[in-house]
């Protein structure tokens, strides 16, 4: 298994290979085609990510001592972004997910959606993934 | 014919129009900008731009208080611009004609000075179109006073239900609150008709002209309207000023909205007495800048013509509506024949959101979302809907531009 740093190198040069952002954008909207679906029952008010003007549902299950993700969101875009989330930060423990940086967002030409401001809500998804490792993380020390 | 479309361009200069907004000549993302968001708020023409130069270059000075010479100058200058907007807007007295931060801050304004009058069992309307600024200050109004809120539901065309509203005018009717033009459809509300008969049942009411203050000018003695709120910033002025007019005895009828400098005329500690109107509602240092530059944009735009810049417009609407709807799987919403320039849409399986950050990547400008008009949404069944908003200074080679972009994006999305 990879680690965080090196799926996230993946990424980039992934989106290093288009030249201009409707091949980025498209390829994101791709990614989002692939994104692990969330189970419907989670898609409740209860898992739903504020501050998005597109609904974001985030699902985290622990299996194996690392956090595995699922998600969903009723817009493409925002769908594509997640999805690039899930692939770097799914299937990792607590740990490495809250000691993980982001700055991989910038450096595929998504550093627009990184503005607090931005409606996507692409903030409050790292926010919620990370809480979702530190709450993992909680009760792995409590055990 | 030809003698006719040869007197409207001499009226309406498009080229040297567009020259008054240097904003309009920046690129966004590579690409020319075309901004569609005016709805939200319009673009600043330099004479207005240059007014807030000249402001604070020459004679920025507190108001109404120094015996000094840039005081002076500055009150004039605050007290013409309130006379430009009372002509505008055909106010009585200028005194009638109060400076406020914006359109909330006016509605808040009169909403809470009638917590002070409702009682119990009274009624207050509002319309379904209303944006979240006009349903919160009057849902917290019925909390505090035990007053009931009843909404005149809107058709699937997106206007008011006006046989519904008939039905629901009743003698406990105290406030009705609507406003001129609904922000996320552009639909041109029947408020002549509303005022009469809430009138008729001895109610007052409160318009909203934000959205129409752009494309209409309003005469609030002939429509004898209660309340009249506008913003600034929706008229090619500056953001953080706009006018509540109110009619003079309900003014006097309502307690001052804040305590502070200026609103007052005589301070002991047992009791305060307040300044007449329009200072009793004017408590602090105003937007002097804003106001003076409020005064200007009023002046450009009726130097251009009210009656020339809503035929543009309109020109504008029924051209991008006609190309909008030969896109396939693509609705309109708000299909009022009184509609501002305002075009409202979705199209089938894809997100507003989604559209509208594509449409942000070519260097247009729309909002898109639910426009704080959630109740509008919900009747729709919808979580948003792209919104493009025109003005005067917009060009049909703009909307050939939108649509263009609009179909590219739905071939990416799709």
């Amino acid at each position: 298994m990879s680690s965080i740093q090196e799926i996230q190198q993946e990424i980039v040069e992934e989106f290093e290979m288009f030249d201009d952002w409707m091949q980025r954008y498209e390829y994101m909207i791709e990614l989002g085609k692939s994104l692990p679906l969330i189970d419907e029952k989670y898609k409740t008010e209860e898992y739903i990510i504020k501050g998005c003007q597109s609904k974001v549902w985030v699902h985290a299950d622990l299996n194996d001592d690392k956090i595995e993700f699922t998600a969903d969101s009723d817009a493409i875009i925002t769908k594509g972004i997640i999805a690039i989330l899930i692939r770097s930060f799914s299937n990792q423990p607590p740990q490495e997910i809250l000691d993980a940086d982001t700055s991989f967002i910038d450096k595929i030409g998504l550093k627009e959606h990184l503005s607090p401001t931005r409606a996507n809500g692409l903030v409050s998804m790292i926010k919620q993934i990370k809480l979702y490792a530190i709450a993992y993380q909680a009760k792995a020390n409590s055990k | 014919m030809l003698m006719a479309s040869a007197t409207a361009k001499t009226t309406f200069n498009i080229e040297k129009i567009r020259k008054d907004f240097p904003i309009l000549d920046r690129k966004v993302n590579g690409y020319p900008l075309v901004y569609f968001d005016n709805a939200a708020t319009s673009q600043t023409p330099k004479q207005v731009i240059d007014a807030i130069v000249d402001y604070y270059s020459n004679y920025n000075a507190n108001i109404h208080r120094g015996v000094h010479a840039l005081s002076q100058e500055a009150t004039d200058a605050y007290e013409q611009a309130r006379i430009k907007i009372q002509r505008h807007f055909n106010i009585p007295n200028a005194y009638q004609t109060l400076f406020t931060a914006g359109t909330t801050h006016g509605i808040n304004m009169v909403a809470s000075g009638y917590a002070s009058i409702l009682k119990e069992g009274d009624e207050v309307l509002v319309s379904a179109l209303e944006h979240h600024s006009n349903i919160v200050p009057w849902q917290m109004l019925c909390e505090k006073t035990g007053a009931k809120l009843k909404v005149i539901p809107m058709l699937e065309t997106g206007t008011l239900d006006m046989e519904a509203f008939d039905a629901l005018l009743s003698d406990r009717l105290k406030v009705v609150f609507v406003n001129h033009v609904s922000n996320a459809l552009g639909t041109i509300n029947p408020i002549a008709e509303i005022i009469t008969k809430a009138h008729q049942k001895g109610a007052v009411v409160l318009v909203d002209g934000a959205q129409a203050a752009p494309h209409i000018k309003a005469d609030v003695q002939e429509l004898d309207v209660d309340f009249y709120v506008v913003s600034a910033h929706k008229i090619c002025g500056p953001t953080g000023v706009g006018m509540l007019y109110g009619k003079e005895d309900l003014l006097k009828l309502l307690p001052p909205y804040q305590g502070g400098g200026e609103m007052i005329d005589q301070v002991t500690f047992e009791k305060t007495t307040y300044a007449g109107l329009p200072h009793k509602f004017e408590a602090g240092t105003p937007n002097i800048c804003g106001g003076i530059a409020f005064g200007v944009a009023l002046d450009y735009m009726n130097e251009i013509g009210f009656d020339a810049i809503a035929k543009y417009e309109h020109q504008l609407l029924e051209y991008a509506t006609s190309k909008l709807q030969e896109i396939e799987g693509l609705r309109i919403y708000g299909e009022s024949k009184d509609k501002t320039a305002v075009v409202s849409f979705n199209i089938n399986g894809i997100h507003p959101y989604d559209m509208g950050t594509i449409l942000d990547k070519l260097g247009i400008a729309v909002r898109t979302g639910h426009h704080c008009a959630q109740p509008i949404m919900d009747f729709y069944k919808i979580s948003g809907t792209v919104r493009a908003s025109f003005s005067f200074y917009n060009t049909f080679e703009e909307i050939d531009t939108f649509v263009a972009a609009v179909i590219r994006a739905k071939e990416m999305l799709s």
